[in-house]
């Protein structure tokens, strides 16, 4: 399976669209062209993973590597469009209260 | 040497055979004493060699073009004779580091390895099957002076060798905490901050620590972001999820743990895992947990340890079932009281 990565920049925004799986095959794709993006000064980081259907703990992974980064530019993340499936593996690992996660337009088909 | 020195007048007489009647058998011939050049190691341009030394012995009048020709290939096999002595050096180093991982593998089941405590009110089962040769899976169990049994269960995000590697970490932290602080939400805490200082950013582990105490049948315990448990009440043969929320082990140095309690009647079960449980897949559908339990249910009467081992072996032998991730499976049986 693969992951389809498009990123759109400008403003003092990124938006990543994702789409397809992250696992331990597509993590390092993924953490390959999002790390760049946090660490931009000031920068707003948008991922939206409605087109994610199954994403794995290395995924997780990226997140954090992702948030800690983020952190470390003064910049912001937010994930949007969460599948119900992704959505829970957040809520487990407790990531959802250190993550911002936008579940307002959740895609519920799963 | 010798073998070779008839490997080469094989090779002229089966040319000879060959170029005067084509026949099967020669080419049958020519394959096997390729084989045969191969396990020696022949280079591609000896090969070449041989043969025009072969065609001079049975061909003097070979046309000068021909023999030119056969000195230019000779000269174009050299590369791939030196690939191909690369080739063979590095099946040899391969072979050298599947040892060593074999090794490592061994070792780390030595250095992780836990004894299942045999107590008389609680049966323990426990199952856990790596995906690679080495696991991110761990489970432990500590018995206190106090009577008190601790559980720990926990996965090593990031696979192989590192996960392996980090697993070694926490066993040996959680050996150093002195005893009085053996209380999960504090055990959690303690080795959030080991492995927050000691991983890299895209690690991290998740943990549930459970510990029974035998004189008040209850047992306490707190999660670090791990896949949730089940209790399985005997009264109603139902399950329920047991609800611990925490942050998983690593993200931040900040992170506190809530501690849960909760007393274990007579039959009632604890079930734990890891999400290498949920993560199997027949063909394209993901296992779900209800049909992990539904197993349980099936197999409730029968002792811990049996009941996970015919949970793990009915998934093993579905059809197009894959493990994506390494499994572990525990069962924690309260026996019933005077037993």
């Amino acid at each position: 399976m693969n992951l389809n990565i498009d990123v759109t920049e400008g403003n003092g925004k990124s938006a990543m669209k994702l789409a397809g799986e992250i696992d331990a095959y597509t993590a390092p794709q993924l953490k390959e062209k999002l790390l760049p993006l946090t660490k931009i000064e000031n920068n707003q980081v948008e991922v939206d993973l409605e087109g994610v259907h199954y994403m794995d703990s290395t995924g997780l992974g990226v997140f954090i590597s992702a948030l800690k980064s983020v952190n470390e530019s003064d910049s912001k993340m937010r994930l949007i469009n969460l599948q119900n499936r992704v959505l829970r593996l957040f809520q487990i690992t407790g990531l959802d209260e250190i993550i911002t996660l936008d579940t307002a337009i959740r895609g519920g088909n799963d | 040497m010798e073998t070779l020195k008839s490997d080469i007048s094989n090779y002229r007489n089966l040319l000879k055979h060959y170029i005067e009647v084509r026949d099967e058998q020669s080419l049958y011939g020519a394959e096997q004493i390729s084989k045969m050049f191969i396990k020696n190691n022949v280079p591609p341009e000896e090969i070449i060699n041989l043969h025009i030394q072969a065609l001079e012995e049975l061909h003097p009048d070979m046309p000068d073009y021909f023999r030119h020709s056969m000195n230019f290939l000779l000269e174009i096999m050299i590369s791939y004779g030196i690939a191909h002595q690369e080739h063979h050096s590095l099946r040899e180093e391969q072979s050298e580091l599947k040892s060593e991982i074999a090794m490592a593998a061994g070792m780390q089941e030595t250095l992780l390895a836990t004894t299942k405590p045999e107590i008389d009110c609680l049966d323990i089962g426990v199952v856990s099957v790596s995906a690679n040769q080495m696991s991110g899976d761990y489970y432990h169990f500590l018995k206190g002076r106090d009577d008190s049994i601790g559980i720990a269960i926990a996965d090593v995000i990031g696979k192989g060798i590192p996960a392996a590697l980090c697993m070694s970490m926490i066993k040996y932290s959680m050996d150093s905490f002195p005893e009085a602080t053996m209380n999960p939400k504090t055990i959690l805490k303690n080795l959030n901050r080991v492995v927050e200082r000691n991983v890299d950013a895209g690690m991290f582990i998740t943990m549930f620590y459970a510990q029974y105490i035998p004189s008040e049948s209850k047992i306490r315990y707190a999660s670090a972001g791990h896949e949730p448990g089940f209790y399985y009440n005997a009264q109603t043969q139902k399950f329920e999820e047991i609800k611990a929320k925490g942050l998983v082990l690593g993200v931040s140095p900040e992170a506190d743990y809530r501690q849960y309690e909760r007393v274990i009647h007579s039959g009632d079960m604890v079930v734990l895992l890891t999400d290498g449980v949920t993560e199997c897949k027949q063909g394209d559908r993901f296992i779900e947990i209800e049909e992990v339990l539904d197993v349980l249910n099936q197999y409730s009467d029968l002792p811990a340890q049996e009941m996970v081992d015919k949970a793990y072996k009915h998934f093993e032998r579905m059809q197009n079932f894959q493990f994506r991730d390494d499994f572990t499976l525990m069962v924690l049986k309260k026996e019933a009281d005077g037993q």
